[in-house]
């Protein structure tokens, strides 16, 4: 259950805050529009699992997600029509907790009592969550620059390190995009399909074989 | 002259319906094969070829294969006309019209193979000008109903014409039936070298994308066209006292033996490629013979081909068995039986399996198909019975129009053998 | 060519499909009638035969010619009567479109081999969108049919189509040293399936999707044995379309429910994609593997993949020169 397993993490007596700085728990949920809680242990963000909605039933171009009711616009300066991130009602905005009552604690260190579902395997010996958690806002992160992006620029933040992804990802090369082929389209956000914090796709059960050939009478 | 055809028509259809026991029996038993045939396609109209073995993996099966045989026979049949009539054998006319009889029958059975392979012939008629939209000239289907049309029509006014005349007593005209006889020798070969580039156009199945497919179709079909004709000659001359000397039959299967040999070296020169190259494609023929994974069951038809193929070769080549007619009918029918399986399933399945995404699906025809299968060769059988006991005797001038009032009548029958033994 | 007057459409109520209920007697009849109908040419035989043999709607069928030689009037006929067939069948209102191709497209897709891992989501969503006939486990005359077919293969032989497997059902996928490869139409610039119909009731429309009429099929099953994809399904009986699980939103020559013996295949989706929409199969994709857009387009994406990354065709070696592309994305 931590965020970081170095064994050099030495957790400090003020950990209660910081387990808040983890309240971006995108929750795969948001992609089919139930906001249940994650179980603990499990991955913050699922694939979405496209069971649950036949092509018939697919998003209609503007309307891909769920409304967010407390959060976020469209980021449209930058071209890329998002739509919003799947972050966690639960936890939402970040900053209802991560405030003046709560001042960052910058140290290393392995949560324990919040932020417990969250494991991170995501290059977890160089990084942890203040690497892209901005300490001083925790209702956007911030890039290696130090310029802080909200959650809807997220894509920025990952091209950091992963430059071909995200040169694909501007192409629509990379990712997934949906609503019209000639006209207003939708680019999933990285983490609507990678879990932040543990950025590998998830294995899934297919969907049946086909029948052989042999067996159709 | 329109009373005059009906007189035809009337003279030769109570010709048909009279006949010995054995007459009678064999065509009862055709027509039963004919019920049972359209028994089961009114019930695979019904429901669909799902009834059938083929499946989108091998799409074209027992059908198809038949058909490719019988434009075979239906080329072979009539190319015969030119050493008939090189060596003279004989009755010229005779021998043509029994091969342009064999020829309209087979066609009959290619049209009903066909006819029964589609899962819309209420549609039919599309394939055909002016009332459809045939794909001429881009498509070799379009182009192989459009010639075996054609043929059919040819053969059909070529017989006509003689047992008209025949019947009327009166001389053919060669103006009309000796260019037809001539075009109908190239025709014959250009049906069955379309059915060959129908296969070997298809640069997705490379089974059948080889040039020699064409060479191969039609050195087979001499060698199964004439396995029948040999056949049908003894039983004729026997039946109706045709003048068809031995010589004749011998040069027949003379012939045959050149085209028995070229077949099987076609085949060698084709195995060579597929073994020594040694590519993927190979697998067809591996399919054919050896069988692959679970599909094993062609092996031994494609062996039976083989081995039947090469013992007809011996007996015909050898002028002791060639001589003998029990060994000669042996070869005849051990002929008959390696192309049937060569051109059909040995030519149809092995193409097919494994599929153009390499699965494989070992089909087999299923009891349905034989139904309808059986059904369509008892059409052909009944066709060329009905026809074959009209003709001779009015070819011989035994069966002649007897001048007015008198109608139609059978000439006194100077032979005992007719009648008593026609059509089997 | 057969010209049909208008008012023989309009004047229909109804043209079944291919009656699953037909008699053998009617069944000869309809014979007897195709018979008629080729040797003679005009309509008024047709309809002399039909009227002595056969109900109204036969008539119909018989004297409907090809689509693309319709007439704008007579193509809204054929949608008239499809619409009421099926809402007769299916008891609920299907829209059958005929919207034709846009100008400046020619569309292109594009599949991630290293982003696919066979889950066949696409597979599935294919069949619900595009009204393919569902399998019917306990009963006979089955007639499954899936336009896309995943090929698992394994990595230590690469691309290997003799070694591949349509059939693969484990618990999790990707399996552990296996890749994946949908295969489905490959919408062909030079299509050796439209060369081969014996009646032209396969084309190339101008944005480049293969398209099949329904309508005029024979189900001789040739352009079956001619693609070398594997692409095209046959209705080997009548399909089996459960009335909730129609798709209503159809066009005419793509997912629109077929009747029994007549082929069908992947059409890019044409009901979506000429409305602008992506293909059902893009959409789903839960890895985004699949990519699609107008190759006429500079800043499509089908475009970016075939500028940026190098891709491949199957069997390029035929020369059908497919408009669906594969590569490898890292």
């Amino acid at each position: 259950m931590a965020a970081a397993e170095s064994p050099q993490q030495n957790p400090t007596s003020r950990f209660e805050p910081l387990l808040r700085a983890f309240l971006v728990v995108p929750l795969a949920i948001a992609l089919v529009g139930s906001c249940q809680s994650t179980p603990a242990g499990k991955a913050a963000i699922d694939l979405p699992d496209p069971s649950h909605s036949g092509p018939v039933n697919l998003p209609p171009p503007q309307s891909g997600l769920p409304p967010d009711p407390m959060h976020g616009q469209k980021e449209e300066a930058k071209g890329y029509a998002v739509p919003k991130p799947p972050l966690s009602k639960e936890y939402w905005p970040c900053s209802d907790c991560h405030n003046e009552s709560q001042p960052p604690n910058r140290t290393r260190r392995e949560l324990k009592d919040d932020h417990t579902n969250i494991h991170l395997h995501h290059d977890e010996a160089n990084r942890w969550c203040l690497d892209c958690h901005d300490a001083e806002n925790r209702d956007v992160l911030h890039l290696a620059s130090g310029v802080t992006i909200t959650f809807d620029e997220s894509y920025r933040l990952c091209g950091q390190c992963h430059g071909t992804q995200f040169r694909d990802w501007k192409s629509g090369i990379h990712g997934k995009r949906t609503g019209m082929w000639n006209g207003d389209k939708q680019y999933l956000l990285c983490v609507h399909c990678h879990n932040p914090h543990s950025p590998h796709f998830k294995p899934l059960k297919p969907e049946a074989p086909p029948v052989r050939p042999n067996l159709i009478r | 002259m329109f009373q005059h055809f009906i007189q035809f028509v009337t003279g030769a259809a109570s010709h048909a319906l009279k006949g010995s026991r054995t007459y009678y029996t064999w065509v009862a038993f055709l027509l039963c094969l004919i019920t049972y045939g359209a028994w089961g396609y009114a019930h695979q109209y019904q429901e669909g070829l799902i009834l059938t073995g083929m499946r989108d993996q091998v799409m074209w099966g027992f059908y198809i294969g038949n058909f490719t045989f019988m434009v075979g026979v239906a080329a072979a049949a009539v190319v015969l006309v030119i050493p008939a009539y090189v060596y003279h054998w004989g009755p010229i006319y005779e021998i043509a019209i029994i091969g342009e009889l064999l020829a309209i029958s087979a066609i009959v059975m290619c049209l009903g193979f066909v006819a029964v392979d589609v899962g819309r012939p209420d549609r039919a008629f599309h394939l055909f000008p002016i009332i459809g939209s045939p794909n001429f000239p881009r498509s070799l289907l379009s182009w192989d109903v459009m010639v075996l049309n054609m043929y059919l029509i040819l053969n059909v006014a070529i017989v006509s014409h003689l047992l008209y005349s025949a019947f009327f007593g009166r001389k053919p005209n060669n103006n009309f039936v000796v260019p037809l006889v001539l075009l109908s020798i190239p025709a014959a070969v250009s049906i069955h070298t379309v059915t060959a580039f129908l296969y070997s156009g298809l640069a997705g199945r490379p089974y059948w994308n080889a040039s020699i497919l064409a060479p191969r179709f039609l050195a087979s079909a001499f060698c199964s066209g004439p396995a029948i004709i040999l056949i049908l000659l003894q039983i004729l001359r026997k039946a109706f006292g045709l003048q068809i000397k031995n010589e004749a039959i011998w040069k027949i299967a003379e012939l045959m033996a050149y085209a028995i040999a070229l077949n099987l070296f076609f085949l060698v020169a084709e195995v060579f490629k597929e073994f020594y190259s040694d590519t993927h494609h190979l697998i067809h023929t591996q399919y054919l013979y050896f069988g692959v994974g679970e599909g094993r069951g062609l092996a031994l038809y494609g062996w039976t081909s083989v081995v039947a193929t090469v013992i007809a070769l011996v007996l015909f080549l050898v002028p002791a068995t060639r001589k003998n007619f029990f060994t000669l009918n042996v070869g005849c029918v051990l002929l008959y039986i390696g192309v049937y399986i060569e051109k059909g399933i040995g030519l149809v399945i092995p193409g097919l399996t494994p599929d153009t995404l390499g699965e494989i699906y070992a089909y087999t025809p299923t009891a349905h198909e034989v139904q309808v299968a059986a059904g369509i060769f008892g059409l052909g059988f009944l066709a060329f019975t009905v026809m074959i006991k009209i003709a001779i005797p009015v070819a011989l001038g035994q069966l002649v129009y007897k001048g007015d009032g008198a109608g139609p009548v059978s000439s006194p029958d100077t032979n005992d053998a007719h009648g008593a033994h026609v059509g089997v | 060519m057969l010209t049909e007057k208008p008012e023989t459409h309009s004047c229909s109520g109804h043209a079944g499909e291919s009656s699953p209920e037909l008699t053998d007697e009617a069944a000869a009849q309809k014979l007897s009638m195709s018979r008629r109908n080729f040797m003679k040419h005009s309509a008024i035989v047709a309809g002399a035969a039909a009227a002595a043999a056969c109900s109204a709607e036969d008539l119909e069928k018989f004297t409907t010619h090809r689509l693309r030689e319709m007439t704008q009037p007579e193509v809204k006929a054929l949608l008239k009567r499809l619409e009421a067939d099926y809402k007769k069948k299916f008891k609920k209102d299907v829209d059958v479109r005929a919207t034709p191709a846009a100008e400046g497209v020619k569309f292109g897709y594009a599949l991630d081999l290293s982003r696919c891992i066979g889950c066949r989501r696409c597979v599935h969503a294919c069949v619900k969108e595009n009204n393919q006939s569902r399998p019917n486990p306990d009963g006979d005359r089955n007639n499954p049919i899936q336009w896309i077919k995943v090929l698992e293969m394994e990595k230590d032989k690469g691309i290997d189509l003799s070694d591949a497997n349509p059939y693969y059902n484990p618990e999790e996928v990707p399996r552990e040293g296996h890749f994946y490869m949908p295969v489905q139409c490959q919408q062909c610039e030079n299509p050796p399936c439209v060369k081969v119909c014996p009646v032209q009731a396969t084309w190339k429309e101008p944005d480049g999707i293969v398209v099949i009429d329904y309508e005029w099929c024979i189900g001789c099953r040739y352009c079956m044995v001619a693609c070398p994809y594997g692409a095209r399904r046959f209705n080997w009986a009548e399909p089996n379309l459960p009335a909730d699980q129609v798709n209503t939103n159809t066009h005419v020559l793509g997912n629109r429910p077929r009747p029994k013996g007549v082929v069908e295949k992947c059409t890019f989706c044409i009901q979506r994609t000429r409305a602008g929409r992506y293909p059902a199969c893009v959409e789903i994709c839960p890895v985004g593997a699949r990519k699609f857009g107008n190759m006429l387009d500079p800043k499509s994406e089908i475009r970016a993949v075939l500028e940026s990354k190098r891709v491949f065709i199957l069997k390029e070696d035929l020369n059908t020169q497919p408009k669906f592309f594969y590569f490898f994305g890292i």
